[in-house]
C-alpha cells in the first residue's frame, strides 16, 4: 500500500495509456494476472475506475462507524461493549488503508474528505438505515460485515496492487466482525420472546437493504463490463448477491428465524435459494439522498470535521513550532 | 473548509524478533511523535508488532518502472550466480 510519495516530484504520479499498443500491452499484463502498481503505465478509464470505487468504499468505512457508534455507550455488557467498540475501530482503519490506497491514484486525503463532506462522493446505501435497537447491532454484524466480506474477498484479487494489499488487511480483520453479530442474534432468538421479536424485526429490516448493497442487477450495471475486464471485479452483482444469500438462508434457519421474503425457496435443481423481487426504486431513492439517515449520517460526519478542525491546526502549530526550535 | 495537508509516512513493522521491518502501509501525521502513535494505533492493534519505523515518505527515492528494463534485466542471463549451475555428482552427497 505505498503512496505517490514514491513519484519523483516532477512528473504526474499515475501514468495515463493513449495508444492502441500500449492499450494491449496493459491488457496483456491483466491477463497474465501481473498486479498494476501506481506508478505503471495505467488507462486513464482504469484509474477513475479505481479511484471511484475505492474513495466510496473508504468513505463507506467511515461512514459505516455511525449507526454501531450509535450503541457503544449503551452495549448490554461489558463483553459486548469492548467487542463492538475494537469492531469500530477496525472499521476506522480499513477507512484508513483505503484512503491510503485511493491517493496512490493521483487523489489527496483532503480532497477526498471534501468530496464526501461536500457530498460529491457517494457510500454504500446500506449505512442509511437506522439503528433504533440493540438487535441492529447483531444484524449489522451478521448481515452487513458478512454482504461485506463476500464482496472483499475476491477484491484481495483485485488487478490493482495497493486495492488488492489494503483488502487483504481488511478481510483478516473482518472475520471477528461477522462472528460477533452471529453471536448477538444467536443470545437474542434463544432469549424471551421480547428478545426474539427483537431479533425477527432487525433481520426484517435488514434484510432487503442487505442484498441490495451488491448492487443494482447485472443486466443494469454500468460499470461491470469494464471492471470484470481488467479484473478489478471477479464475480457480477449477482453472483455476489445469489453466494450471499445461500450462505445466510441457513444461517437464519438455525437461528430459527425467518425471511421477509414469501417467495424465497430452495431451487433444487440449482443447489441455490431464489429469492423475491428487490425493491430498486427505495435503492435508488436512497442513493439519491433520501433514505431515513442520509441527512443524519453527513451531519455527523460534517460535525466531526468541523470540532475536529482546532485540534489539527493545533497539531500542524506545534509541529511548525518543534520544527523551528530544532533549527 | 479545505482540509489542512499532513505530511505522509511510510509504515514498517518488525512482527517478531529476529524479522526485519517490513512495509505495511501508510499514514498521515503533523510529526514524528504522531505518526509513530497513530501507526501504533492502525496496524498493531493485534499483536502485530514488536518495533515500528516510520519515514517521510519524500524521503523516500524509488527506481522507474520505465527503467525496470535496464535496472534488472542484466541479472536476469547471469545463471552462473546460482548454485544449480553447478554440478556435483550424487554420490558426493549434499553441498
Ligand atoms: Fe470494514
Ligand atoms: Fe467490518
Amino acid at each position: 500500500m505505498y503512496t505517490q510519495g514514491l513519484t519523483p516530484e516532477t512528473e504526474t504520479p499515475v501514468r495515463a495509456i493513449g495508444d492502441e499498443a500500449a492499450m494491449a500491452r496493459f491488457q496483456a499484463r491483466i491477463d497474465a494476472e501481473q498486479r498494476i502498481e501506481p506508478n505503471d503505465a495505467m488507462p486513464a478509464a482504469y484509474r477513475r475506475t479505481l479511484l471511484r470505487q475505492i474513495s466510496q468504499h473508504a468513505h463507506s468505512e467511515i461512514v459505516g462507524m455511525l449507526p454501531e457508534g450509535n450503541w457503544i455507550t449503551r452495549a448490554p455488557s461489558l463483553r459486548r461493549k469492548v467487542a463492538l467498540l475494537a469492531k469500530v475501530q477496525d472499521e476506522c482503519g480499513h477507512g484508513l488503508y483505503l484512503y491510503a490506497a485511493a491517493e496512490t491514484l493521483d487523489a489527496t486525503r483532503e480532497q477526498l474528505y471534501d468530496d464526501l463532506l461536500a457530498g460529491k462522493a457517494r457510500y454504500s446505501s446500506i449505512f442509511n438505515y437506522p439503528t433504533p435497537t440493540w438487535a441492529d447491532i447483531g444484524a449489522i454484524g451478521w448481515l452487513v460485515d458478512g454482504a461485506a466480506i463476500m464482496n472483499q474477498i475476491p477484491l484481495c484479487r483485485c488487478s490493482y496492487g495497493p486495492y488488492a494489499r489494503a483488502m487483504i488487511r481488511v478481510c483478516k480483520e473482518e472475520s471477528f466482525h461477522q462472528r460477533q453479530g452471529f453471536e448477538i442474534m444467536m443470545t437474542l432468538a434463544r432469549g424471551t420472546d421480547a428478545q426474539k421479536r427483537m431479533a425477527q424485526d432487525a433481520l426484517n429490516r435488514w434484510w432487503w437493504p442487505c442484498l441490495m448493497m451488491f448492487g443494482p442487477p447485472d443486466t443494469q450495471s454500468q460499470h461491470s463490463d469494464t471492471s470484470t475486464l481488467w479484473k478489478i471485479k471477479r464475480f457480477s452483482n449477482d453472483e455476489l448477491r445469489q453466494k450471499f444469500v445461500d450462505a445466510t438462508v441457513p444461517q437464519a434457519h438455525h437461528l430459527g428465524l425467518s425471511l421477509p421474503d414469501p417467495k424465497l425457496h430452495f431451487d433444487e435443481i440449482s443447489g441455490h435459494w431464489r429469492y423475491g423481487d428487490i425493491d430498486w426504486e427505495e435503492f435508488r431513492q436512497v442513493l439519491a439522498g433520501h433514505g431515513p439517515c442520509n441527512q443524519e449520517r453527513m451531519a455527523a460526519r460534517r460535525k466531526a470535521h468541523d470540532d475536529g478542525a482546532w485540534v489539527r491546526e493545533a497539531a500542524l502549530a506545534h509541529a511548525e513550532k518543534h520544527k523551528a526550535r530544532a533549527a | 473548509m479545505a482540509t489542512p495537508r499532513f505530511p505522509l509516512w511510510e509504515v514498517f513493522i518488525r512482527s517478531r524478533t529476529g524479522l526485519a521491518h517490513r512495509h505495511v502501509g501508510s499514514l498521515h501525521a503533523v510529526d514524528v511523535a504522531s505518526a509513530l502513535e497513530a501507526a501504533r494505533d492502525l496496524f498493531t492493534r493485534r499483536n502485530e508488532g514488536v518495533s515500528i519505523w516510520v519515514v517521510p515518505s519524500a524521503s523516500i527515492s524509488a527506481s522507474d518502472p520505465a527503467e525496470k528494463a535496464m535496472m534488472f534485466d542484466p541479472a536476469s542471463d547471469k545463471i552462473y550466480r546460482h548454485p544449480t549451475f553447478y554440478e556435483v555428482p550424487e554420490d558426493v552427497g549434499h553441498m
